[in-house]
């Protein structure tokens, strides 16, 4: 039979390939383009994630954390590469696991620490704890975990921004778990026939829960569904935060410019389960192996080998940066630990806008 | 005499008074270029103010719900329309999950000034997926809105306080009102937190209560029962949530029978939660008989006509039911 228009199943899009090969990419990363005073800011600010992620990870064991956490140790470099890039006006949405993005667009360490705990000094003055992350101040416009829903959310604020004709962009961070929800592709589509300057970030840490998305998708590509809509696409290296920072620039200068959405998708792999403190190795397939090897992709220490490489930096001066955000982790929820809750009143006054 | 309105007339006044008195509102939706799916509820708006604001969508109900809200927070105030509440099923987490959490979860210290527009559209051999209204279930909802208008002035400034206030609001009209008539007033804005249930008829004998096209067949009952002799308080909710029972409860304690129709599924539905709510004030002491409720057959809609016929309450089902409860007290 032959038919006027026949198609391949395979071979639109590219996989994934090394970047999903654990056994790649342990080198340190190249600085090209990245100053060494913004590669500073950057181990400074993976650093103090991970040191408040584990912070967090000991509450939980210690029991003083009730509330549903997702940690993002691991995954620290992709939001840390993103924030220097966003302005005044720009509109950023995160999802379940979100300690990260807040932190590295300039969240109040404390207010995460109080909105953890549930404590009226929190960043959402205890109501929605740790996957309820706001900070408009600086551009966090709100993370939330049922799947895929913040994505046509920062479609409408891309929509927003087009209307208002200020030259902002939205931000979208979703997983690749999202991929599988249909309001992904209804987002998609929405941005790019409205060409609304949207940026979608895709971390794709390979892990939906316990599953991998070996068994939930027929490739490792989430790029893919955004090709489909005509959205260009980046595919980088989720743990090398200088690829990430030029990606960053390259997708938001594409979307600031009005020429419509832009998918960025970053390769990453969390250390940590998929909710909770410990590292998850006998939950799912493939876990258990993977997570040693992983880990020698660690973002950090391949950015601060990279460092040490340009300025013979010493071990005690890296040192010396764990120790101050290990201290002022251990400040800092201290005080959280000993905040006041909201008071009773505020599970009623915050439903409705009140009449003043 | 002022000219006359009818509902979806009265609809398209309300979003013209919009459109053109805030630049931060916009409608987003399916076949807002289409007089083919509101009606004549939103005739010509996009050749007025532009198909920059007034967006006709692709068929992505959760998306563009979802877009909407995103545009809420970031400084407008759409109006996302669902031309029938069937499909806006689809969009459900958009204003279930999120809009109507969001200033709860976080804080109350940001506003989503979210209007949903819905309709319902049913009859005609519709069947079971044109034919829904299911505000009872959005009336569960804390943290939205749900709006219910009956008469054609209610559903232009009704609109217009649902866009205004800076919750989210489902707004659900009914195209069984559309051809309803009302001589037209000059707008008031009124905030909707200050806008509830109202007194549309006056009697001594029974209380009927109902939102948007119950309210006609309320009227409609009473206008038939004073001819017998029965005088009927009709009261129009008007907004479903919050829901205020005071006025009921008056009119209860004054009559001391209780009628409450609606147009959706008795199990959970508005009609009980009338009840309920007189139930736990002092006006159930008044109660002379058990209340009454006239609601949906509890049936998917049918397409067959006579089975439609059984299906939904008509003001003739009100009647009887209401000289049942004045005659024989129950």
């Amino acid at each position: 039979m032959a038919f006027k228009n026949q198609f391949k199943t395979d071979g639109f899009f590219p996989g994934l390939g090394k970047l999903a090969d654990p056994d790649q990419y342990h080198e340190p990363i190249q600085l090209d383009g990245v100053r060494m005073e913004t590669a500073l800011r950057f181990i400074d600010k993976m650093i103090q994630i991970r040191c408040a992620e584990e912070t967090i990870a000991n509450g939980i064991t210690s029991g003083i954390v009730k509330c549903p956490c997702h940690l993002a140790i691991g995954q620290e470099a992709i939001p840390t590469a993103l924030a220097p890039h966003i302005k005044d006006g720009d509109k950023v949405f995160g999802a379940h696991r979100s300690h990260a993005h807040y932190l590295a667009l300039g969240g109040d360490l404390f207010e995460l620490f109080a909105e953890v705990l549930g404590k009226e000094a929190g960043c959402s003055r205890g109501m929605g704890g740790s996957m309820h992350l706001i900070s408009k101040e600086n551009q966090l416009f709100g993370t939330v975990p049922i799947v895929g829903a913040t994505i046509p959310i920062a479609t409408g604020a891309g929509l927003a921004s087009r209307m208002n004709g200020k030259n902002e962009v939205a931000v979208s961070f979703l997983g690749d778990g999202s991929a599988e929800e249909g309001v992904l592709h209804e987002s998609l589509n929405l941005a790019a026939s409205m060409k609304l300057p949207v940026v979608y970030i895709c971390e794709n840490n390979l892990f939906s829960s316990h599953l991998h998305i070996s068994l939930r998708q027929p490739a490792d590509s989430i790029a893919r569904y955004a090709d489909a809509h005509r959205i260009p696409t980046i595919c980088v290296d989720g743990n090398d935060v200088a690829e990430l920072y030029h990606a960053a620039e390259e997708g938001i200068r594409i979307c600031r410019e009005g020429n419509g959405p832009v998918f960025i998708e970053a390769i990453t792999y969390r250390w940590r389960g998929h909710v909770g403190p410990s590292e998850d190795i006998d939950v799912g397939v493939q876990r258990k192996d993977g997570l040693a090897v992983w880990k020698m992709r660690d973002p950090i220490n391949r950015l601060w080998r990279a460092i040490e490489t340009d300025q013979g930096s010493t071990s005690e001066r890296l040192d010396a940066i764990w120790k101050r955000h290990r201290e002022e982790c251990n400040t800092l929820w201290q005080k959280a630990v000993q905040a006041d809750y909201p008071a009773d009143q505020e599970l009623l006054d915050r439903v409705y806008t009140n009449l003043d | 005499m002022g000219k006359k309105l009818n509902y979806g007339e009265a609809i398209c006044s309300g979003f013209k008074h919009l459109l053109a008195n805030y630049p931060d509102v916009f409608c987003l939706g399916q076949g807002l270029w289409s007089p083919w799916y509101v009606g004549n509820s939103m005739t010509n708006l996009e050749q007025d103010f532009g198909k920059e604001r007034v967006i006709d969508s692709p068929v992505s109900e959760l998306g563009c719900t979802g877009a909407g809200l995103g545009a809420a927070l970031s400084g407008y105030r759409p109006i996302v329309i669902h031309p029938r509440v069937d499909f806006f099923l689809l969009a459900v987490d958009q204003l279930v999950n999120q809009a109507a959490k969001w200033r709860h979860m976080f804080g109350g210290t940001v506003s989503a000034p979210l209007t949903v527009r819905a309709v319902i559209n049913r009859g005609g051999e519709q069947g079971a997926q044109h034919s829904q209204a299911l505000h009872s279930w959005f009336a569960h909802i804390p943290g939205l809105r749900v709006v219910m208008p009956a008469t054609p002035m209610d559903a232009r400034d009704l609109l217009i306080s649902s866009v205004l206030c800076d919750d989210p609001v489902l707004y659900i009209d009914d195209r069984w009102l559309y051809d309803l008539t009302e001589e037209e007033t000059d707008v008031v804005e009124t905030p909707l937190q200050e806008i509830g249930p109202i007194r549309r008829k006056e009697g001594d004998d029974i209380t009927i209560v109902a939102c948007s096209h119950s309210v006609k067949l309320a009227i409609q009952a009473a206008q038939t029962l004073s001819k017998e002799g029965i005088n009927c308080d009709v009261i129009d909710l008007r907004v479903i949530n919050p829901l205020d029972i005071d006025l009921v409860c008056d009119s209860v304690k004054k009559t001391g029978r209780l009628l409450a129709v609606d147009g959706d599924w008795t199990n959970c539905g508005l009609a009980g939660e009338i009840i309920a709510g007189v139930s736990e004030d002092s006006a159930f002491r008044s109660l002379k008989c058990p209340p009454a409720r006239v609601t949906l057959v509890d049936a998917p809609a049918p397409t067959s006509g006579p089975l439609e016929k059984i299906y939904y309450p008509t003001f003739e089902k009100v009647v009887t039911v209401a000289k049942k409860l004045v005659n024989d007290g129950l």
